[in-house]
């Protein structure tokens, strides 16, 4: 075994100094009966040359969006990563690393931690983030829990426009506390704020939306801000990060709590992981945060150093009282996000937004000027779009994948109220040849009924 | 040397990346987006390309890995990352890949999700797997919610969780996250849960016990059939944290033990790398009662086609998006294809012998508490050197002058002055030798050099209380 670097030799010596007579009796320990017998049913080893290959062959069993067209997003995005993103995260000085407990030799890391921290504060206009949570559903059910714990109340406002996969996370992160969710409706795709001021009173925790929401359309902010604020109960927003490129950050329409999905900042979209949660906050709440932090101090000789800090919230110091039971994060995604933010810059983000933007729009025109393919929201929206199709979203896609286009989400999937409702998404990878052949597929579908 | 922040290196001006024309009208923002919406100001960094990579490039040499060294962090694994599965896992036809893509278009995917799955069932000796968990404690909260839905559909009500006093943070707070008690139950004085306590605590109330085996001292739990026959006579369930997997590769299945549910560390036992601090996989093994209640989907084969089914009524529902960190999995299973069955059983062999080599050179230097055959990992005590006013700190700063990467201190919480040592399988001889050496005169040193030590980072020791008493967690102008 070639990751083994003992010989038949060493192993010898070294039995021979422990005193053991083979390697057997290392195990002694373990009582006979569960001892295993024949070897695991598991196949046989391949060599280098042999698992490459059978890797390509999976590989090919497989579409990948270099070789068709992707207009789906839904919480994973096809966005464009600069090649120093992969080069940088390659290094194994980073990604052979863990979690830098020894400060003094991951210089490297919290320094990087530090600057990802500054970075999603800048982004989302928040005062302190942390150093990443799994994934964009499972930090916006941390950020529920943390309202609970804040505010001392049991009840939870979801809007229906959140990602269903994340209001589903939120739901099973909450099986075992004693919390009762709503869900608050949606009129015209957007979050039914009659709804939420008739039912919302002091009993809730939170009014959690997500923004662009998850038909792709903008919620009012400002409006559901104050109404949350209004009863003290927290605005927790899920936000898509290209967006903020031109979009208000949620610091300054008062959210409390604003997480997101990082995945479209730098990272592979990998089948749907791994991703990382962004996760950030005000000041006044930074001792109730979930997860790892990394804070700027000194050494004996007044130089700059970053350590992992305020670690008494955290499960291996507090234990069954911890913040959250987060361990392990997705440190090396936080990296990618870092160099991705610092190499786009503050022109790139807004490059590469107005650019989605455009691209959304001017696809959302085209389709509208067919036949059969009307909006299926009025609203405005930012690179996602939800029509509704002439017949099944799924005979539609069918079609287009015969161009080798991946089409839209079909809605139904979570909504069933929208049996042929399609989201679409447009980034800034899309050309305007692509989304024209786009285009002329759906209307070739589209006369066929 | 120091490496400025990126706030501090940036000028208005300059640009990190080259984009696309745009090949569509361009309109004004204000005309597609209601001016309240858009934001005023974008406050990120300015830099050029090249100053981009030579600051994270500084960055990453003032970092230690696995790859610029031993890194015997007890707990963690941290054994050679092999260099084809990160090859394999950026190849496009795996990575470039829309998690909401048809299920005809990812055949490959979910073959691979599927195979490896049935790989670590039979390792663990659990009958079904899922892949969606993100790390060691994501599956631990997976466990701890199956448990829950199991009692529930048996119309029982059970409120507590025995947990060793020897475990890692994460098994209370994750028992704790889904509203259960965590009991702590005594380790005896051979570091195994005592059988006698043990039966004190386990009554009706009790849903589990979590264990740790091999435990955090690194000892196989002696006594692992009794207390599986003290638990399920009371109606509970065994779970059994697999972060400690690697000693048993092979070699004995915790499915056979006893144990109803278990999570394996993709980025422990399966060779993926840390990426410093993430991101890991946390898969979750289950017994056949305990299966409906899996998170969905589940990836299930049809004939020659593999599906992901959501039609599971009795399911926990879904603790994060999607599937899972699918190029984690991807890693772990090109690693489990290169080892087979034969590999899987020497990586265990040689994590084990590796780690009784290293006992056997450092006893007589330091306390050794439970003096018996280890596993994978021992725990030193620096107790000795305490009394000269020496602390375990101390002793790993100081490894850090002789080129190693320290141990875990201060865990588990049971061993004074605890120095958690796991050389793993990928390890020399001759580098154990080295790293003993080391210890071996660190254990005669004066208090002035351990007490100074590091002596040749690019910062000494730092103000942790400073840091924490006035936190200062981003950069500002
Ligand atoms: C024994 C043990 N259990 C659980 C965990 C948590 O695993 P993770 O960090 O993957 O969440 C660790 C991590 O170091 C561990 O050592």
């Amino acid at each position: 075994m070639h990751y083994i670097p003992n010989t038949d030799e060493d192993r010898r010596e070294m039995l021979q100094a422990i005193g053991l007579a083979s390697m057997d009796e290392l195990f002694s320990d373990i009582p006979p009966q569960v001892r295993v017998k024949a070897a695991l049913k598991l196949p046989a080893a391949l060599s280098e040359l042999e698992l490459l290959e059978h890797a390509r062959q999976l590989g090919a069993e497989n579409a990948n969006i270099d070789d068709y067209v992707c207009f789906r997003g839904a919480g994973a995005y096809d966005h464009f990563i600069p090649s120093v993103v992969r080069q940088i995260v390659s290094r194994a000085e980073f990604y052979t690393s863990y979690t830098p407990y020894q400060a003094e030799i991951s210089q490297g890391t919290l320094q990087a931690i530090y600057e990802y921290q500054t970075l999603i504060c800048q982004l989302t206009g928040m005062d302190v983030s942390n150093a990443s949570m799994y994934d964009g559903a499972s930090a916006l059910a941390e950020a529920v829990l943390m309202s609970c714990r804040i505010t001392g109340r049991d009840r939870l406002l979801l809007s229906q426009t959140l990602h269903p996969e994340y209001r589903q996370v939120v739901r099973t992160y909450l099986q075992g506390m004693s919390v009762e969710t709503l869900e608050i409706p949606y009129t015209s795709g957007l979050t039914d704020l009659d709804w939420l001021r008739k039912e919302l009173d002091d009993r809730a925790a939170a009014v959690v939306v997500q923004h662009p929401n998850f038909f792709g359309l903008l919620e009012e902010m400002n409006e559901i801000s104050q109404i949350a604020h209004r009863v003290g109960a927290l605005f927790v927003v899920s936000v898509d990060p290209i967006s903020l490129g031109i979009l208000q950050p949620p610091g300054a329409y008062g959210a409390d709590i604003a997480v997101g999905e990082g995945q479209a900042l730098g990272n592979e979209i990998c089948f749907g992981g791994p991703y990382l949660g962004f996760f950030a906050t005000r000041e006044q709440f930074v001792r109730n945060m979930p997860g790892r932090l990394v804070g700027a101090t000194t050494d004996s000789e007044g130089r700059r150093g970053f350590v992992l800090t305020l670690q008494t919230r955290e499960q291996h110091i507090r234990r069954a009282k911890a913040t959250s039971n987060i361990c392990s994060n997705e440190s090396l995604n936080a990296l990618a996000a870092a160099v991705y933010l610092t190499t786009l810059g503050k022109e790139g983000l807004r490059k590469v937004a107005l650019l989605c933007l455009r691209k959304a729009h001017y696809a959302w025109r085209e389709i509208a000027k067919l036949n059969g393919f009307p909006p299926l929201f009025s609203g405005t929206f930012f690179k996602e779009f939800s029509v509704n199709c002439p017949t099944s979203p799924q005979k539609i896609n069918q079609v287009l994948l015969k161009q080798r286009i991946i089409g839209g989400l079909g809605l139904k999937k979570f909504y069933p109220e929208h049996q042929n409702g399609l989201l679409v998404c447009v980034t800034e990878k899309r050309t305007k040849e692509q989304i024209d052949e786009f285009v002329e597929v759906l209307s070739e579908t589209g006369e066929q009924q | 040397m120091k490496e400025r922040l990126v706030f501090e290196i940036g000028k208005k001006g300059k640009v990190g990346v080259s984009l696309p024309r745009c090949d569509v009208p361009e309109e004004e923002p204000e005309r597609l987006i209601p001016e309240q919406h858009l934001r005023k100001d974008l406050p990120l960094p300015e830099l050029s390309e090249p100053e981009i990579v030579r600051h994270f490039t500084r960055l990453s040499q003032l970092n230690c890995g696995v790859d610029t060294g031993l890194y015997p962090l007890g707990s963690c694994t941290m054994k050679y990352n092999p260099k084809v599965n990160e090859e394999i896992a950026s190849l496009a036809g795996l990575t470039r890949l829309h998690p909401y893509q048809p299920e005809e278009l990812c055949q490959g995917a979910l073959r691979l999700m599927y195979e490896l799955g049935e790989y670590l069932a039979q390792i663990g000796g659990m009958d079904a797997v899922t892949l969606q968990p993100a790390a060691g404690a994501h599956g631990e909260l997976t466990g701890m919610l199956i448990i829950r839905a199991y009692f529930l559909s048996k119309a029982q009500k059970r409120h507590q969780v025995i947990i060793p006093d020897s475990a890692h943070g994460t098994n209370p707070a994750s028992a704790a996250l889904c509203g259960y008690q965590a009991i702590e139950v005594k380790s005896d004085e051979r570091g195994c849960v005592d059988v006698v306590e043990l039966n004190k605590l386990v009554d009706e109330d009790v849903a589990a016990i979590m264990l740790t085996n091999p435990n955090t001292l690194g000892l196989f739990e002696e006594n692992i059939l009794e207390i599986a026959d003290i638990v399920h006579r009371a109606g509970g369930l065994l779970y059994c944290d697999g972060a400690n997997l690697n000693a048993l590769l092979g070699v004995a299945r915790p499915g056979d033990m006893g144990f109803d549910l278990l999570h394996f560390n993709l980025h422990k036992t399966f060779s993926t790398p840390h990426g410093g601090g993430g991101p890991g996989s946390g898969p979750l093994g289950v017994k056949r009662t305990l299966a409906p209640f899996l998170p969905v989907p589940l990836v299930v084969k049809q004939g020659k086609r593999y599906l992901l089914d959501y039609n599971c009524p009795l399911s926990i529902g879904k603790v994060r998006s999607f599937y899972g960190n699918f190029g984690v999995l991807i890693k772990a299973y090109a690693y489990l294809l290169s080892l087979g069955p034969e590999g899987l059983r020497q990586v265990a062999e040689n994590a084990v012998l590796n780690a009784n080599y290293l006992v056997k050179r450092l006893k007589d230097h330091y306390h050794l508490p439970y003096d018996r055959i280890c596993k994978h990992e021992f725990v030193l005590s620096g107790a000795r050197q305490k009394k000269r006013g020496i602390r375990a700190l101390d002793i790993a700063k100081r490894l850090i002058d002789c080129g190693f990467h320290p141990p875990t201190i201060y865990f588990p919480l049971i061993v004074n002055e605890a120095l958690m040592i796991e050389p793993t399988e990928t390890e020399s001889r001759q580098t154990l030798d080295r790293f003993a050496e080391a210890l071996i005169k660190i254990a005669q040193e004066d208090a002035e050099t351990l007490k100074s030590a590091p002596h040749h980072t690019s910062v000494g020791r730092l103000d942790e209380v400073a840091a924490a008493r006035k936190p200062n967690l981003r950069w500002k102008e």
